[in-house]
């Protein structure tokens, strides 16, 4: 069930230059169930120019802990990176649906930039799940290889930088991990990269999932104004129906 | 004791005087897990048009100072559908359903509203003739008086129920048009739908929204709903339904105050869920701290 609730900023971390990781735990409320690849959003408090909540993805969530990994994409995102320790944050989650959990054979979870945020508690849940995972990573450049160490303490991760200071020099899409056999893909990035892991994986039939981050106003499939258009159903709600699609409906 | 209720006009009483606004609140389930429903005066369903439609490209929102803009377009899966798969499962909620009916041609408003007439808890449509995200029909019709008379006076051979029409602030003189809509028929009308705005992003030399231009709401514009509902409620006799960027309790004040027998509360469901029931709240502790018992003692002092 979906619902608003008020947090504690119990922690708050700048990663990589340009980002935020907000550690949040809840006041009065109980947390409820938060499956992988949903998202929350997020007021924004301290902010004279924003009017609207932040859809972020949701990067942990237990019982007592919920943590939202954000990048500095402007006035918003950088008022919530701002906030410190012992700051109140309100929260509209879980919203949208996630990633699928239940997947046989070799899966690859590939992120780029922030994008690796929801894979971090899909990673987790597959590893539960007593999945064969591999993760793999892309930034511009190392500091911005985004929880490096929890990925590894998972298991076998590869990364990719831009500048090649970190792993495999180039984008992530060219990494040599991609040669081997995978039979899923759960990919979150930016839309260049997820364009291009799409036509990979269309071309080698592998089943795949993409997180997109469309521009949203609600969060709760009221205004339609998140829309991608579908090949099934033509626009459809990016936060009820997604934000995780599989390939197979996106047009791309 | 402090009475809430309201008539707006054929007949319909509301417990109270806050609905929600046509578009941003889908068909009210969306809001279901955040607040009782049924608290709500009434709730305006999204904009039902005769044959399914999908809607502008993506992307249709950005952001603007204290405000949006959008340019969804009407998309909804038609009248139809929405009766056959939607009405079922909301016709019970104990509030006044309204369905908002939108069109190119008279004959798709009037055929929309034959449609509806079968389902008896339907409380009252809104005729929008004042969408400004459509190529064809929407807010062409509202704005001139002979176009809004003439939707207007088509709709209500067909609807025999409360009869809202909903006007756009996109206009010169909106008492115009809000008097051709009551000389044709309307037992009401609502007030304002969104203005007619655009911005682009200087960093890619483009317009925002694949329409160019779009509706702006949110708080930016509730100070120039608040004047044109306050010119519109002494310029008509029927009632005057306000909206336009209002935030909370307060606003809903501001609004009665300006002469709207109920307000809509549109885009600030986005930000916050259960700002209608916070509202509610508030207006009746407003009526009760002043020991006004009925909306009608709510008046603007001189």
């Amino acid at each position: 069930m979906k619902q608003q609730m008020d947090f504690d900023v119990k922690d708050s971390l700048q990663l990589g230059g340009n980002y935020g990781l907000l550690k949040l735990r809840p006041i009065a409320q109980e947390m409820p169930l938060i499956e992988p690849g949903q998202f929350a959003q997020v007021e924004v408090p301290n902010c004279k120019t924003t009017y609207l909540r932040r859809p972020i993805s949701i990067n942990y969530a237990d019982k007592h802990e919920l943590w939202l990994l954000v990048r500095r994409a402007g006035a918003g995102t950088n008022a919530l990176c701002d906030l410190r320790a012992g700051a109140k944050l309100n929260l509209v989650l879980p919203l949208g649906s996630g990633f699928s959990t239940q997947v046989s054979g070799r899966v690859l979870l590939m992120g780029g930039g922030v994008g690796i945020a929801p894979l971090l508690m899909l990673g987790q849940r597959l590893l539960a799940n007593k999945t064969d995972v591999t993760f793999l990573l892309g930034a511009r450049t190392a500091n911005e290889v985004l929880q490096l160490d929890l990925f590894r303490q998972m298991g076998e991760t590869h990364v990719a930088t831009d500048d090649g200071t970190l792993g495999h020099h180039g984008l992530v899409t060219t990494h040599p991990v991609l040669a081997e056999h995978f039979d899923h893909v759960a990919c979150c990035g930016p839309m260049p990269m997820m364009r291009a892991v799409t036509a990979i994986a269309k071309e080698r039939s592998i089943n795949c999932e993409m997180s997109l981050e469309n521009t949203m106003a609600c969060g709760v499939g009221a205004c339609l104004c998140c829309v991608e258009d579908t090949s099934d159903e033509g626009n459809v709600c990016v936060c009820t129906q997604g934000p995780v699609f599989n390939i197979n409906r996106l047009k791309w | 004791m402090v009475d809430l209720s309201v008539n707006i006009g054929g007949g319909l009483t509301l417990k109270n005087p806050i609905m929600t606004a046509s578009g941003t609140y889908g068909y009210g389930e969306e809001f279901a897990d955040f607040i009782d429903l049924s608290r709500l005066g009434g709730i305006i369903v999204k904009g039902t048009t005769l044959q399914p439609r999908q809607g502008n490209p993506y992307p249709r929102m950005v952001e603007t100072p204290s405000g949006m803009l959008n340019a969804v377009g009407l998309q909804n899966k038609g009248v139809d559908y929405f009766v056959k798969h939607i009405y079922p499962r909301i016709c019970d909620i104990d509030t006044a359903l309204v369905v908002n009916v939108s069109g190119a041609d008279v004959s798709d408003y009037v055929g929309v509203c034959e449609r509806l007439s079968d389902f008896d808890k339907i409380a009252a449509v809104e005729i929008n003739i004042s969408c400004p995200n459509v190529k064809q029909g929407g807010m062409s019709w509202g704005t001139t008086t002979a176009g809004a008379a003439a939707v207007t006076e088509a709709c209500r051979k067909a609807w025999n129920r409360t009869m809202i029409v909903k006007l756009t602030p996109n206009v010169t003189d909106v008492t115009q048009i809000a008097r051709a809509a009551q000389d044709a028929g309307a037992d009401a009308v609502s007030l304002v739908n969104t203005f007619l705005g655009m911005a682009i992003d200087v960093e890619r030399r483009r317009p925002y929204l694949s329409t160019i231009t779009g509706g702006l709401s949110g708080a930016a514009i509730r100070p120039i709903a608040v004047r044109m509902v306050w010119q519109v409620a002494q310029a008509v006799t029927i009632p005057v339904i306000g909206l336009g960027g209002i935030m909370n309790g307060r606003d809903v004040v501001e609004f009665l105050l300006a002469g709207a027998k109920a307000v809509q509360i549109g885009t600030a469901n986005f930000i916050d869920p259960q700002v209608t029931i916070k509202a509610i709240d508030y207006l009746h502790d407003y009526m009760a701290r002043r020991s006004l018992n009925t909306l009608s003692e709510l008046t603007m002092l001189s």
